[in-house]
């Protein structure tokens, strides 16, 4: 026998589909850093010669700027307002003992299963039902959909391991729900709500769908990539832009888990040291 | 008006409701100025929604609570001149010691350095000097539970409300604080009520002690009366061990009165005692220390009577002893100090033994 029972002890064949898995999800994405700094027009191996100048290449481009600069815009809005949606949702949820909460929250979860193509189309019916012209506004619309979930899914665990005599303390202490909201509640759920701001930040970003069915004329840059893919000639330019989309949504994915953890480790349910 | 004998917090008739659910039955209290007050029961009798109705977290069904003479019925929490120290705690993670203590004084608008100032008393008083920059995740328990009381205490609280502060801690720690909570309340003068299912907390710390059950009050008396004058069954049978004696009073005479006990035969208390009368069918309850027990026959003793070793507990300080005695099913329990440590650990089982006790040594109850 072995040290420890069969629970605790490593295993091969797990280790060998955990490698597998991995490959599976991450090796597709990992052609796309390699062929940007590929000097080849094509995407085909053998790789010729490294270069950045497909990175360059974008610097002298007008509407790459014009892209990015809608895509922050809307993300900047979608994850300010999805995020101060959410903070109250969650709020209401983990507090109050409404009936039917869980309902509820599974309506709110729902865009996550529901296809974002229905739900575009949806809302681009809606739209032109209510005469609403498509913009940067319709999208924004389009990414709080979507982002919601996300943002409540980060935020509901914060509220709920919350404990409740904080509130109640400061409220024996003196303050009233106002004061007692920005002296207790914010700073306690602050870590959940940069996360939230982040996380939603980077879906609105990277989002393609709904921009597509709304967007009109404006593009972000998901769709701007799209558009650009028609020709040859770009492709590799492309890749170049994938590349910086995909490290800069890493950079916030990750940051946005950090703190977010950081927050629960050290500040929810009062901590009972014996 | 007459201010010094009216009561500081009264609660009069209160009820309260959960939907169908009835927490609190027709409670009565009134808590004087300056009284280490407790609200004693087990857990889910209701102590700690009356607590809270006196905070003001939850409403009150029926029924009134006056607060030094004024109707709390529309007065939210934060507006109550009481202030409460949570049985977590609820000490504010993302403050240091400093502004945890000083957070209620922000409406005072002192200026800051009088603000650390009335701090750093508080810090004294609660034996943590230098303790104001520290975060709340880096205190003990102990600590903690001392920030808590200083945080309340600091808003010079007409009454201080305590929900099971000691629960959290270790049994030597909770002893500790049991004496500088009762050192503190006499001090700072502040009338304290505290919520404990611990009925030794209680007795320890308290001036007045009311022990509630299912939602009402069964007695509030002090710690001697209750332990030593039970009202009833209940009150006698949570506070403190006790033997229970099914009597019938035969004869109550102008001093003394003759009862029949199941086990003991005829027994004589004072008349004083009872209540009940002549053929009534009494309780009669003895706690185990009343209870004398001797190897041999007892001289010389008014009240005595005989039965057989069942079993020995071993308890540090006490030795408990349970005899069985004819005419009755359950043993009796006696208590013995440890005086000396050599002890007769060796006292057979099946040993005859004589038990005696005096005559006050009974409480005569209804027999419900």
């Amino acid at each position: 026998m072995k040290e420890g029972s069969y629970i605790s002890q490593p295993n091969r064949t797990l280790r060998i589909y955990a490698l597998l898995f991995m490959l599976f999800i991450y090796l597709p994405l990992f052609i796309i850093p390699v062929f940007s700094f590929n000097s080849g027009l094509y995407v085909k191996f053998p790789l010729e010669s490294f270069t950045f100048d497909w990175y360059f290449a974008l610097l002298d481009r007008e509407p790459v700027f014009a892209a990015l600069g809608n895509s922050v815009r809307v993300g900047l809005t979608v994850s300010i307002l999805s995020t101060v949606i959410a903070v109250f949702a969650a709020k209401a949820i983990a507090r109050n003992r409404l009936p039917g909460s869980g309902p509820i929250l599974g309506v709110i979860m729902l865009p996550l299963v529901v296809p974002g193509i229905i739900f575009g189309v949806a809302l681009l019916i809606l739209m032109s039902r209510l005469g609403v012209p498509l913009s940067l506004y319709t999208v924004t619309l389009g990414h709080i959909v979507v982002c919601l979930p996300f943002a409540i899914a980060t935020l509901l665990p914060r509220f709920e391991g919350f404990d409740l005599s904080m509130e109640e303390a400061s409220a024996d202490l003196g303050e009233n729900g106002w004061f007692t909201f920005w002296r207790i509640t914010f700073p306690i759920v602050a870590p959940g709500i940069v996360a939230s701001l982040l996380m939603c930040f980077t879906i609105s970003f990277d989002e393609f769908i709904m921009a597509f069915f709304l967007g009109g004329t404006n593009a972000t840059l998901p769709m701007y990539i799209w558009g650009q893919l028609r020709f040859p000639t770009q492709f590799p330019s492309m890749l170049a832009l994938s590349t910086l989309i995909l490290a800069a949504s890493f950079v916030f994915i990750f940051l946005g888990l950090w703190i977010g953890r950081i927050g629960m480790t050290t500040t929810t349910k009062g901590e009972m040291s014996k | 008006m007459n201010q010094q004998t009216e009561a500081l917090i009264s609660i009069q008739n209160v009820d309260k409701r959960f939907g169908t659910f009835q927490a609190i039955h027709d409670v009565s209290i009134d808590i004087q100025r300056g009284e280490f007050f407790s609200l004693l029961g087990a857990s889910g009798c209701g102590k700690t929604t009356l607590l809270r109705m006196l905070a003001g977290f939850e409403s009150v069904s029926a029924g009134r609570i006056m607060i030094d003479g004024q109707s709390m019925a529309d007065v939210p929490p934060h507006h109550r001149p009481v202030n409460m120290v949570f049985q977590s705690y609820a000490i504010f993670p993302h403050l240091t010691v400093r502004d945890n203590i000083a957070y209620g004084l922000r409406k005072q608008r002192l200026p800051r350095l009088r603000r650390y100032e009335m701090v750093e008393e508080m810090l004294d008083l609660i034996k943590l000097p230098g303790y104001g920059t520290r975060r709340a995740n880096e205190l003990s328990g102990g600590q903690r539970q001392r920030v808590a009381l200083a945080r309340a205490l600091i808003m010079r609280p007409k009454a201080l409300l305590l929900d099971e502060p000691l629960g959290a801690l270790d049994k030597q720690l909770r002893e500790q604080m049991q004496l500088e909570l009762r050192a503190l309340q006499k001090s700072v003068g502040v009338t304290f009520v505290l919520v404990t299912h611990d009925q030794e907390e209680a007795l320890t710390l308290s001036d007045k002690i009311a022990v509630m059950a299912a939602g009402r009050v069964l007695q509030i008396d002090t710690p001697a009366g209750l332990y030593e004058n039970p009202a009833n069954r209940e009150v006698a049978g949570f506070i403190g061990n006790m033997n229970f004696f099914i009597g019938k009073v035969i004869k109550t005479g102008p001093v003394m009165a003759d009862l029949q006990v199941e086990g003991l035969g005829h027994v004589q208390v004072e008349t004083s005692v009872i209540r009940q009368p002549q053929n009534a069918r009494v309780l009669l309850a003895m706690r185990p220390e009343k209870l004398t027990l001797s190897l041999d026959p007892p001289e010389g003793a008014l009240n005595s009577v005989s039965g057989t070793l069942h079993t020995t507990a071993y308890l540090g300080g006490l030795r408990q002893f349970y005899v069985m005695i004819d005419g009755r099913a359950d043993p009796v329990a006696v208590s013995t100090q440890n005086q000396r440590r050599a002890m007769p650990q060796d006292i057979e089982q099946g040993r005859k033994i004589w038990l005696s006790w005096h005559n006050d040594a009974f409480v005569v109850l209804e027999n419900t």
